[in-house]
């Protein structure tokens, strides 16, 4: 073996395990799936047939696909900057002199820790109709008990609710770095100028925070499209499709009703955003954010 | 965390503010707390003279099989952390030290895993797992997951900051590659494993859709899987029990994290910013 050639070796066999299974799990499975979204679903033995974009066709008139893309981006909308705003206000009030900084900023974090299917657990008997805490409050104040999770109005902002209470603090630590990076003397120099509280926020903490809060919407954006677990575990995308997202209908349609065609289809959809979201990141992240 | 330089006293109304959000905020943890520690009576009726039980975790512990779907998570987590570490380790030291054909290409094609994870992919990787037997395995719910691009990233950042001098040093004393990643490296680096273990085991021990697909029994469902099962098996609609599970499935993690308050947030940051 000519010497030149040992650390291409070395290092492609350092890489190597993982790259395998990088494929195998991730690069391989995202293309099959781009793939098999151009055949039917194989019956039997059978090999599929090659139909095009017909799932496409199917899709653009299957009202539940339409449904589920319109619930996501509505979840998208308002989740991330609720998540985003809530995380601000949370770091800001830790991060000044308060009575009590470490018990708020344990209940703003603690969510965070917990896995969702708890959280969905707890947050389901919270939502409870007639004795769950919210109805017993409505019913104190003298109206009727609200079935949160059973009516089509309201199933997906209660869903929305979780997500905002339980990514909040997670996006709360990620501010509370980014306002500890601020220099003192910028905010020395607004006091002697006598600048407003809304005039120093305005003009000094949004404009240094803004790169964390890119960092942060990228990264509420990417989850709001891999939302699932509360939704298996509080309303199973009802009542009659109300709260159906994305990646609740893949799941569905692979692992309920075995249409592994259409599935494959669905999924493209998801690659699709996941991707458009990532070249955003790309460009905006690269363009650097200016403190102006 | 210190408070900021940039403290002010917060006004009246702000500190206001914070203390009805921070309420508001724990507020479903606290009721499922006083439902999982009050017999079933006082569930929805809040009397502070209401006697304190350990009874409703006994009653879901002795319901379903959680000691098992405990032995399950752990064993996963450590699994899956164990080989991440491995496999990243390797593949960090040979992108950062290495100039080999095609390393920057190899490595932008792992970062697409940042997002692409295995859990959008379900479909086509359940049919991996089945054409290689491991379905209903701990191996095949951790096996996706073992090559982490997160992990190779963050690791390969840090190797990067280790000074080249270190490694020639343990290469004249005749250490191999292997022997200097062991010795040089993996010393140097151990705050950035700390943070990545601790990022890991939590994303694991929470993780759920993906073991809910793989597992179909009680010798493999890990613990978020066993809740919901338990959950959502008809219990009587028993609110204390369901509560009890709950908190009793993510105390070890919640404990971990009151204790180490600090690394855990800590380990976050570390592993966020990019």
């Amino acid at each position: 073996m000519s010497s030149r050639l040992t650390p291409h070796i070395q290092g492609w066999l350092l890489a190597l395990p993982a790259a395998v299974l990088l494929a195998t799990f991730t690069h391989i499975p995202a293309l099959e799936t781009i793939v098999d979204s151009f055949y039917a679903t194989p019956q039997g033995s059978r090999p599929a047939p090659f139909i095009g974009v017909g799932q496409y066709a199917t899709m653009l008139d299957d009202p539940i696909f339409a449904r589920a893309i319109e619930n996501n981006l509505l979840y998208a909308l308002i989740t991330v900057p609720l998540a985003i705003a809530f995380a601000l206000a949370m770091a800001l009030w830790v991060d000044g002199r308060v009575r009590g900084r470490a018990a708020l900023r344990l209940a703003f974090f603690t969510p965070t820790i917990l896995p969702m299917v708890a959280a969905a657990n707890i947050w389901l008997f919270f939502y409870t109709p007639d004795y769950g805490l919210i109805n017993q409050v409505i019913r104190a104040l003298g109206f009727a008990s609200v079935n949160f999770l059973g009516a089509p109005a309201t199933a997906l902002p209660a869903l929305m609710v979780v997500t905002v209470w339980k990514e909040a603090g997670f996006f709360m630590i990620f501010y509370l770095a980014a306002l500890q990076q601020v220099p003192p003397d910028l905010y020395e120099a607004a006091r002697m100028e006598n600048a407003s509280r809304w005039q120093i926020f305005r003009r000094i903490t949004w404009p240094m925070v803004m790169p964390t809060t890119l960092f942060v919407a990228i990264n509420a954006l990417i989850n709001a499209f891999r939302v699932v677990d509360q939704v298996i575990a509080m309303t199973g995308g009802g009542p009659d499709n109300a709260s159906t997202l994305l990646l609740f209908y893949i799941y569905q349609v692979a692992f309920s009703f075995w249409d592994s065609g259409y599935a494959a289809a669905l999924s493209t959809v998801l690659l699709v955003a996941l991707a458009s979201v990532a070249l955003a990141q790309f460009f905006l992240l690269d363009r650097r954010v200016h403190y102006r | 965390m210190k408070a900021g330089p940039t403290s002010a006293r917060l006004p009246p109304l702000a500190s206001l503010a914070a203390w009805l959000f921070g309420l508001l905020w724990a507020l479903p943890l606290v009721y499922a707390l006083w439902a999982a520690f009050h017999p079933a009576a006082y569930t929805t009726h809040f009397d502070l003279a209401a006697p304190v039980t350990l009874r409703n975790f006994a009653r879901a512990w002795e319901a379903a099989p959680f000691a098992r779907y405990f032995v399950n998570t752990v064993l996963l987590v450590l699994g899956i952390m164990a080989a991440q570490f491995v496999i990243c380790t390797l593949a960090a030291f040979g992108l950062a030290r290495g100039r080999f054909f095609g390393a920057d290409v190899l490595f932008a094609l792992i970062l697409v895993q940042l997002m692409v994870t295995p859990d959008v992919l379900i479909l086509e990787n359940y049919r991996t797992l089945q054409s290689i037997g491991l379905i209903d395995t701990l191996t095949g719910v951790g096996l996706p997951y073992v090559a982490s691009a997160f992990g190779i990233f963050l690791l390969r950042q840090a190797f990067k900051t280790i000074p080249r001098e270190l490694d020639d040093a343990a290469r004249l004393e005749g250490a191999s590659t292997l022997q200097t990643i062991w010795r040089v490296y993996l010393p140097l680096a151990r705050p950035v494993y700390v943070a990545y273990g601790l990022v890991s085991v939590s994303y694991h021990w929470n993780n759920f859709l993906w073991p809910l697909i793989v597992t179909n029994s009680v010798e493999t469902r890990p613990l978020t899987v066993g809740l919901q099962v338990f959950a959502s098996v008809d219990q009587g609609v028993d609110w204390s029990v369901i509560c009890a599970a709950a908190l009793m499935t993510s105390a070890p993690l919640m404990i971990a994290f009151l204790v180490f308050q600090r690394a855990f947030i800590q380990s976050f940051l570390r592993a966020g910013i990019r």
